[in-house]
Order: C-alpha cells, then structure tokens, then sequence
C-alpha cells in the first residue's frame, strides 16, 4: 500500500493556518501602497496558497509522477494561452477610444481598413 | 463453465472494480482521470482569467473604479468560509482513510456543505442582491455614476467579468454541494471503507479545485489596485 498515503491531522491543519494568516495578509498588503508591486504582492500570495491546497489537501505531494506531469502539463498550456493572447495584444499600437457596448477599443481600429 | 464458477469464487471487495490489479491501481487511475478533467477546467476558467488580464492591461483606471464597488470585507469572509469548508473535506477524507465511523465521515460531510452554502449565500445577500440595488448589475439596469467620467463603459465591462467570472464559481459550487449530498447518502449506505474511499477523495479534489479558483478570483476582483 505504497500510495496509500494518510496525511496527519497535525499537517491538514498546520496548511489551514497557513492559508488564513495568507489570506490576512493578502488583504493587508491591499491597503498599503506599493505600487506595481500591490499586484505582484497579490499574486505571489495567491500562487503561495494555491501551492498549499495543491500539495497537501489534494495530495498531489504524495502522488504518482505521472499524475504529476499531466498538472504541468495543465499550467504549461494555460500558460500558452495566457503568454500568446498578451502578445498578440501587447504588441499593437491600438488607440484606445472609449464608447458604448460594441464599439469599445476594436471597431475604431478595424474602421481603418473597410 | 469452469470459467465461470472460478470468476464466481473469485470474489471482489465492495467497491473494486475488477479491470483492476488491487486497489493502489484503481485508486491511481481515478485520481489521474479527475486530474485530466481538473486540468480542462483549468484552461475553462484559463480562458476568463486570460482574457480578464489582457482587458485589465488595456482599461486599468475603469478596472480599478470597478474594483472599488466590491466590498473587502465580504470578499475575505468568503475566502475565509472556502478555506474552512477545504479543511472540513478534507478531515472527510482522512477519518474515511483511518477508518473512522460513518458518523464522523458525515459529520465533515455536512459541515462542509454548511459552509459551502454560507458562502453562497453571502455572495447572494450581501453581495449580488446589493449590487442589484445599487444598479451595478450589466444587463439589469445598469448606471452610470458620474464620478466614473468617461471610463463607465469599462467599468461596466469589468463588472460583466466580475458577474460571469463569480457566477461561473458559484455554479461549480453549486455542483460541489450536489456532489457532497450524492457522497452524504453514499456514505450513509456504508459503501466507504478504509480501502474504497475514491468517490470521497476524487469529489475532495474538485472541491479543492474550485477553492483554488476563489483563490485567485478573490485578489483580481477585489484587491486590484490597492485600497488605499
């Protein structure tokens, strides 16, 4: 029973702290100002918990490699979608015009060309 | 016929199904499968969250105005609510994995549907219903304040990313406690044991999951900005 693994009590509840006192914490840096580096605070402790729920209460510390991969794999592809969506919209030297519904940013651009 | 009776004779524990080697195996390919569906709606939600940054890139002072109409304090409550209901399963998990007695396993069970349906129910009452009034709700009349000047349609769009981005939670929560009721019963029949507890760990995850989703949802949503 190799994979039967029984995570302790003591652990479960130990992550449990952990992600209140993030959560805490994640709310408290909201009200300082730092900046650019508010976001990057967030997200730094959003990845930090989401790390905590992943390897313990979903075992994933204690899973099989193959298992393993297929998450990689997971955040690897949302990874893609997330880099190759920015560079495409990074890269174009919209105009950004506000409007109504509909209109937004895109149709002054598309305008040019009909 | 030989055949037959010697299957017959070769009796299977409750809950193993009998492709399987032992029940390492079998608890190995159900928890990979519910990792192959967890990783599709990684990319389901992926797709909100990406397009939700790349609009955020683009209308950052509308974002920031509608970030600001969302309550913190609701927000950390329910964060809150979802990390005790995540301890609460996975506490279900554990006494079904040390044998203890059906009461405790439901116990947990409900307890975390308790929780679970708290956090709906303050995002319904003191989030959404609120929003409602306040006409902050896209598509049911919705106003344009004058102080947000002329950001008030993106404002308005990130309130739509707000609505499908929580509403879109909230289903899966929804389905979570469907899924703990089913487990709740299953449990009260007295088909978990020791050795056969996937439904309990392979429901575990997708609860977890979606706690990981608010994880995020909680700061891009409600933090952005800064509150300063």
């Amino acid at each position: 029973m190799s994979g039967h693994v029984v995570v302790p009590v003591r652990i479960y509840v130990s992550v449990f702290l952990a992600l209140m006192a993030l959560t805490a914490l994640t709310t408290g840096v909201a009200y300082i100002d730092l900046g650019r580096w508010n976001t990057v605070a967030a997200l730094a402790i959003a990845v930090t918990k989401m790390l905590l729920v992943v390897l313990f209460f979903m075992h994933v510390k204690y899973a099989t490699g193959l298992t393993r991969v297929i998450i990689i794999a997971g955040f690897f592809w949302l990874g893609i979608m997330i880099a190759l969506s920015l560079s495409d919209e990074l890269t174009r030297n919209w105009e950004i015009v506000p409007g109504p519904w509909g209109t937004g940013a895109i149709m002054p651009f598309l305008s040019r060309f009909f | 016929m030989a055949e037959t009776a010697a299957h017959e004779a070769h009796a299977h524990p409750p809950g193993f199904a009998h492709q399987f080697e032992d029940f390492e195996q079998q608890r190995e390919a159900g928890t990979l499968g519910m990792w192959v569906f967890l990783v599709t709606e990684i990319l389901f939600f992926g797709g909100m969250f990406a397009s939700y940054i790349i609009y955020r890139s683009l209308h950052y002072p509308a974002f920031e105005i509608g970030s600001h109409l969302l309550e913190v304090k609701f927000g950390a409550l329910n964060t809150a609510v979802l990390i005790c209901s995540s301890l609460t399963m996975a506490m279900a998990i554990h006494s079904a994995q040390v044998g203890k007695s059906k009461s405790t396993i439901i116990s947990y069970l409900i307890l975390t549907m308790i929780l679970g349906a708290l956090f709906l129910a303050f995002k319904f009452t003191f989030e959404w219903h609120r929003d409602y009034v306040e006409h902050i709700v896209p598509g049911f009349g919705f106003m344009f304040r004058p102080e947000w000047g002329h950001n008030a349609p993106q404002v308005e769009m990130f309130m739509c990313f707000y609505f499908f981005m929580t509403g879109l939670h909230a289903i899966h929560m929804i389905v979570g406690l469907g899924l703990l009721t089913v487990l709740t019963t299953m449990t009260a029949k007295g088909r978990f044991s020791s050795e056969y507890y996937a439904p309990l760990e392979i429901s575990g995850l997708y609860w977890h999951f979606v706690d990981i989703v608010w994880i995020f949802l909680f700061p891009l949503l409600y933090l952005i900005g800064g509150r300063y």
